[in-house]
């Protein structure tokens, strides 16, 4: 075979080599998306239990704590600003809000020793407890989902692939309101 | 997560290696004890039969491994109306590490505080927990008890230590095999042998027999060196998960504060528990054929994370702890420095020894579907599945309840 042939052989196998990488590395960026995608759905079933608990807890405790009126409001209101949010970031907002709520609420129901010796209301507490709790680790595995594909696209030479197929950044689910990362004050006074 | 899976598996490949050439190397000299014309053919027959029994052993192991050892273990699957805290928690853990479905859940129906997780993938985990450990810990406590376990499964352990288990087995099978043919038909094989004329002969049969005692024991070493690492890398997990070290330590520390030995656990299925089920008085849990790194050292480690609940914070921990370098995490993943703080504990109340006993016992009773019925007198109304009648009468006031 000519020098030529094995030149045009070699050139060729290299242009193989490249096509082979370029797929590859475009299906682990779509790979990777769609986790995002399924981390965000999964925050989405989390947010929307929490949302179908709430006009149920508040139908339990009503009766107990009369006080309280003014917080069951706040409650409801907050909890349809979070139903109608719809970007990432509005959510981030009004979901920090709500969390901010129920922890407020949970405290308050301190107060109140017969409501915790009910045992429909403890069966709700469980639930209401496990569904923020799923809510914070839903956020947390999506954000690492996030942080995966963020780096993969920017990094060589998945970001030339990710630029050549327009692969856009995802947002961080963070939760905007402080109040929900302070420790809720209880006071005995 | 990947990367440690990854890192997991070439160190498993490792050890495989080692395991294969010692099962191997025993096939090779015992069939060359019984290779009495020097034909070569039975060192290449034993190597057959090695591999022949590890070959069934694995089938066995892989295609119902998990089904042996919940059974071996009296472990019932349970449905969320039982213990529904304990679904939330699994669920939450199952969230928490990503995984797409929902391992099975077993309820243990013995006093002794315990947990082991099965399942060579996270497509099908089952998680099983003894009433004893329900009953004793808090909310916060079984979610870390449960990450472990959990992380056992998503890092691969189960699977790991499934195929090296049967590697083992197989490897005491054969020496036990060989030893005890040597026992029995020892007279005739040496008494052929001096016909043949071999000192060559005499001197196969002393390094078989040295191998035989050596291999098993050189083969658990490994095995148990490698479970007790798994062990740490799964606390590290399980930290990473739930983001509070306090609520294993404090798991850990109330199910070693147990001395109750759990009748249905054994020699082989003991390594899968989260805690030795076996405490024999006056053994040392630091020795070296101990599957389970020792508790107490556990629990230090966790207590010393500050900063952070990342893999990394529990590496710096850890050498803190022991005083040495020895790495439990792989390297790449250290690199990755990740920032993830620790969260709040909530407040739960202690529970006294009577109420843990009483729950424990209620527990026991809903895996084994008792109806439970509220008088309202205050008196609680245990009924078991096989009560005849369709009325029962409260003891203390009379009044009459459906069943």
């Amino acid at each position: 075979m000519s020098t030529l042939g094995i030149a045009l052989l070699v050139i060729l196998g290299v242009i193989v080599l490249l096509i082979f990488m370029v797929i590859g590395i475009y299906n682990s960026l779509i790979t990777l998306r769609n986790q995002v995608k399924n981390a965000w759905a999964q925050i989405d079933v989390q947010l929307k239990r929490r949302h179908d608990l709430i006009p149920n807890l508040i139908e339990t405790v009503k009766g107990y704590m009369g006080h309280e009126r003014q917080t069951f409001e706040a409650i409801t209101q907050a909890r349809s600003n979070a139903m109608n949010a719809t970007t990432v970031a509005e959510k981030g907002q009004a979901e920090g809000v709500l969390s901010g709520m129920m922890g407020r609420l949970q405290v308050a129901v301190e107060a109140y020793p017969e409501l915790k010796a009910n045992q429909n209301f403890l069966a709700l507490q469980e639930e209401l407890t496990s569904t923020e709790n799923k809510i914070s680790y839903s956020r947390q595995s999506y954000n690492d989902q996030v942080l995966f594909y963020n780096n993969k696209k920017q990094v060589f030479p998945s970001n030339i692939i990710a630029g050549m197929f327009n692969f856009a950044d995802e947002v961080f689910f963070e939760i905007q309101d402080q109040a929900e990362k302070e420790v809720p004050k209880v006071s005995f006074s | 997560m990947w990367e440690l899976i990854k890192a997991n598996q070439r160190r498993s490949v490792m050890l495989f290696v080692v395991m294969g050439i010692i099962l191997i190397g025993l096939g090779f000299v015992f069939g060359m004890v019984f290779d009495h014309k020097h034909t070569g053919g039975g060192a290449i027959t034993g190597i057959i039969i090695a591999l022949l029994v590890w070959f069934i052993l694995s089938l066995v192991a892989v295609t119902s491994g998990s089904a042996i050892m919940l059974s071996a273990s009296n472990a019932k699957e349970v449905t969320q109306d039982v213990h529904p805290q304990l679904f939330n928690v699994v669920d939450e853990m199952r969230i928490a590490a990503g995984m797409s479905k929902m391992p099975k859940v077993y309820i243990i129906n013995t006093d002794a505080p315990n947990a082991f997780a099965t399942g060579m993938s996270p497509d099908n985990a089952a998680v099983a927990v003894t009433a004893g450990l329900l009953a004793r810990l808090n909310r916060d406590e079984l979610q870390g008890v449960m990450a472990h376990e959990m992380s056992h499964v998503i890092n691969r352990d189960v699977k790991f230590m499934t195929i090296a288990g049967v590697m083992l087995g197989s490897i005491v099978i054969i020496s036990e095999i060989f030893l005890r043919s040597m026992i029995f038909g020892g007279g005739s094989g040496g008494s052929r042998s001096k016909d043949g004329g071999g000192q060559a002969q005499a001197i196969i049969m002393v390094i078989a027999l040295v191998f035989a005692i050596l291999a098993p024991i050189l083969a658990q070493l490994l095995y148990f060196s490698i479970s007790r690492k798994r062990e740490y890398l799964a606390d590290a997990s399980a930290v990473r998960l739930t983001r509070y070290p306090e609520g294993l330590a404090s798991a850990l520390e109330k199910i070693s504060n147990s001395n109750i030995d759990m009748p249905m656990a054994n020699k082989v299925t003991a390594p899968m528990y989260i805690c030795n089920p076996m405490k024999k008085k006056g053994m040392k849990m630091s020795d070296l054929s101990s599957t389970h790194p020792p508790i107490s050292e556990r629990i230090r480690i966790l207590r010393a994370m500050a900063g952070g609940a990342g893999l990394a914070n529990y590496q710096s921990a850890y050498s803190q702890v022991k005083g040495n370098a020895s790495k439990i995490i792989p390297g790449g993943e250290l690199k990755k420095a990740e920032d993830i703080g620790i969260r709040m504990g909530i407040a739960f109340e202690v529970k006294d020894n009577k109420t843990t006993a009483r729950s424990s016992n209620d527990i026991m009773m809903k895996v084994d579907n008792y109806a439970f019925i509220n008088c309202d007198c205050g008196m609680k109304l245990k009924v078991p599945a096989n009560y005849s009648s369709n009325e029962i009468m409260c003891p203390r006031c009379g009044t009459r309840h459906e069943v």
